[in-house]
């Protein structure tokens, strides 16, 4: 059916923008803290860290790359099932170790890759399930 | 035992939260279409709903388990053992919002469960 495929479209795009916004927003914490230092933990270290951590550009798309995720996660949620959308957001795991290998040039231990792996099985048998198995309730369209 | 009670609220918190918040996304409805417009006015609507709200508590719960865990035990015990989630999760998903959750789903996500584990485990 034609709004089967529709769904299933619509579920995997947004499913694939959640995992790029928060391995995005992660990757740039990550590097914008790395900018900002060691935070020493007195009270006079973390008003420094807090004003570093405001006017940080690469903090401020993180934030913005996290936002992204909530936006898609609740988008998606909105009319796809909790445990189609859960196991199939794990695939972000795989994708990390990916990118950690491609960019960061990281060794990665053969457990890891079995991991990877499992997880890419895994994330494959529910996406050939229906994205949603309950009914949904019709948007009160004003 | 300490560890196993932080370990329940972690998983029990997101997984409860994240419940809470699938509820109130269905009861919000999905946005009429995928335009910055429409997006805004469904966003609205999501945040008016008390389920959303009953959902961060539980969230930010489960992130302070956390943040307490890892103080105690290291990261590659902490992160594997919060894999556990998914299987909570899809419980929840079965006997609490009423999915229909087929074979071949609870294979991928004891498969996804697994693959977590050793991913983080290193």
């Amino acid at each position: 059916m034609a709004s089967e495929k529709r769904l299933r479209i619509k579920t995997l795009v947004m499913v694939l923008a959640m995992v790029l916004c928060a391995n995005a927003g992660d990757l740039m914490l990550k590097r914008g803290m790395s900018q900002i230092g060691a935070v020493q933990l007195t009270a006079s270290g973390l008003a420094h860290a807090f004003r570093l951590t405001v006017t940080n550009g690469t903090i401020w798309a993180g934030i913005l790359f996290l936002t992204g995720f909530m936006l898609s996660y609740m988008t998606v949620l909105s009319w796809a099932d909790y445990s189609y959308v859960m196991p199939a957001g794990a695939f972000g795991y795989a994708l990390l170790t990916l990118m950690a290998v491609v960019f960061l040039h990281e060794s990665v231990s053969p457990r890891r890759w079995f991991g990877v792996v499992l997880i890419c099985v895994g994330v494959l048998l529910v996406g050939q399930t229906k994205p949603r198995t309950t009914e949904l309730a019709r948007e009160a369209v004003a | 035992m300490r560890v196993i009670l932080a370990l329940a609220v972690l998983i029990l918190g997101s997984t409860g939260g994240e419940i809470a918040i699938t509820h109130g996304m269905k009861a919000t409805g999905e946005p009429a279409r995928l335009r910055p417009q429409a997006l805004l006015k469904f966003l609205g609507r999501a945040v008016c709903n008390g389920w959303f709200w009953a959902g961060v508590p539980l969230m930010a719960l489960s992130f302070y388990s956390l943040l307490v865990l890892l103080s105690w035990e290291p990261i590659s015990f902490v992160i594997p053992a919060s894999a556990l989630s998914y299987v909570v999760g899809t419980f929840g998903a079965k006997y609490i919002l009423g999915e229909d959750v087929s074979a071949a789903r609870w294979a991928g996500v004891l498969l996804v469960c697994a693959g977590v584990a050793l991913v983080a485990a290193g």
